[in-house]
């Protein structure tokens, strides 16, 4: 067996840029026959790419952006992403979504739930969910992270009901952008753009028919580290490319990694690929620094990940054939 | 409650609530509730959380490993060392 090192996740970025957009191309005429595509923006590292891929297979007058903030997201996102627009020359538009959010009720099931774990929560007050468990073998269990408005940091055990009450309300957020990218999308006859990557979309790190939604996704094949690399060879903004990942969901801020990954990205990336291709623990154990039990663990999480949110990839089940359809073409 | 009785009552709780049936033959008391696609994770908390109710149990953070709530058996086997201690 050879040995596992970083570089496994080396790729050549041009031919694989130059790939994505060939397939980008036919796929957006040949197999959904629409004249363009929607990519909702938020100045991450992972739509930034997606858009700009978009661009290098349709050109920028066939490419709509939005940018879509709420009241928890940051400044400086939204920067991020109209920072990324002008340099790609593509049309944008920034939708306020926090009232939609909250005519929905959105942010008053959100704090209810909050409340019932933490009663002085209220304005001013920021929080947090933090997943953990899994990490250590044992059953990935929550907890309520939160800072009241005079800075003072408060943790609470989250229970189930609780957790589930919170996430599905800050679900509305990504339900009404994937709302507001169709409107677009139908409007001008285009198609709209998911933007995960590999370990997102194989962890199932998204929403149901929310950020999951879309007609194509163009980097969900490629590890977090790769998307990085690929946003340098595109020459894409320094912001862009230099920005830390993080849910941009919750008040308090928060590394992806720290919410739903147990390492972080770059070690995440190395453990999945490793997981795919068979490598022992004891060889990732070794390459990242860590114990055997600990790697071991890692491949554990991310096989209970993907038994918990396989449902999430599934069209809706039949429970007849319509065979007719003929639903490969 | 005795431990067999808590037994009998979880196997009915894992029946009803995760396959919506109270066929006794549907689940082999030593079947792995992950590895049969029964309880994931999330399904793993309600279970927990139903235990820490019904049988007056506190479960700690180091004891929520798989290993502790993978069958009836083991359940069971946890439950009453919880009882005994």
């Amino acid at each position: 067996m050879t040995k596992l090192d970083w570089n496994v996740l080396d790729i050549d970025y041009q031919q694989e840029a130059d790939r994505i957009a060939q397939r980008l191309r036919e796929v957006t005429a040949r197999e959904l026959h629409k004249r363009g595509l929607v990519v909702a923006i938020s100045g991450g590292i992972d739509s930034s790419c997606s858009v700009a891929l978009a661009v290098r297979a349709l050109g920028p007058e066939r490419v709509f952006a939005l940018i879509l903030p709420e009241r928890d997201s940051s400044d400086d996102s939204a920067a991020r992403a109209n920072i990324l627009a002008s340099h790609l020359g593509i049309r944008v538009e920034t939708v306020d979504i926090a009232p939609a959010l909250a005519a929905i009720g959105c942010y008053s099931a959100r704090d209810a739930a909050v409340r019932r774990a933490l009663p002085e929560y209220g304005e001013g007050w920021r929080f947090k969910i933090v997943i953990e468990g899994g990490i250590d073998g044992q059953i990935n269990r929550f907890r309520l992270v939160a800072q009241s408005p005079a800075g003072e940091a408060v943790e609470r055990p989250l229970g189930l009901s609780e957790y589930l009450q919170i996430v599905a309300a800050t679900n509305f957020k990504q339900r009404i952008r994937k709302n507001l990218e169709y409107f677009h999308a139908d409007r001008l006859n285009y198609a709209v753009v998911g933007t995960p990557n590999r370990l997102e979309y194989d962890q199932g790190f998204f929403v149901k028919n929310g950020d999951g939604a879309a007609d194509v996704k163009p980097i969900a094949h490629l590890y977090k580290t790769q998307v990085y690399a690929m946003a340098r060879f595109l020459g894409l903004p320094e912001r862009v490319c230099a920005a830390i990942p993080t849910t941009d969901t919750y008040s308090l801020e928060q590394g992806q990694d720290e919410f739903y990954f147990a390492l972080p990205y770059r070690a995440m990336d190395l453990a999945l690929w490793s997981l795919n291709h068979a490598v022992p623990a004891a060889e990732l154990a070794r390459v990242l620094e860590i114990s055997e039990a600990r790697a071991e663990a890692v491949y554990e999480d991310i096989r209970a990940k993907r038994r918990t949110t396989r449902y999430m990839h599934r069209a809706p089940i039949l429970v007849g054939e319509v065979n007719e359809l003929d639903l490969a073409h | 409650m005795h431990s067999m009785d808590h037994k009998k009552q979880i196997k009915r709780f894992v029946l009803e609530n995760f396959l919506f049936t109270d066929d006794e033959n549907a689940l082999a008391n030593g079947d792995s509730l992950i590895q049969k696609g029964i309880v994931d994770s999330t399904g793993m908390l309600e279970l927990i959380s139903h235990l820490e109710e019904t049988c007056a149990i506190k479960v700690q953070n180091e004891e929520m490993i798989p290993a502790n709530f993978d069958s009836i058996d083991a359940i069971g086997a946890f439950v009453a060392r919880k009882l005994a201690a």
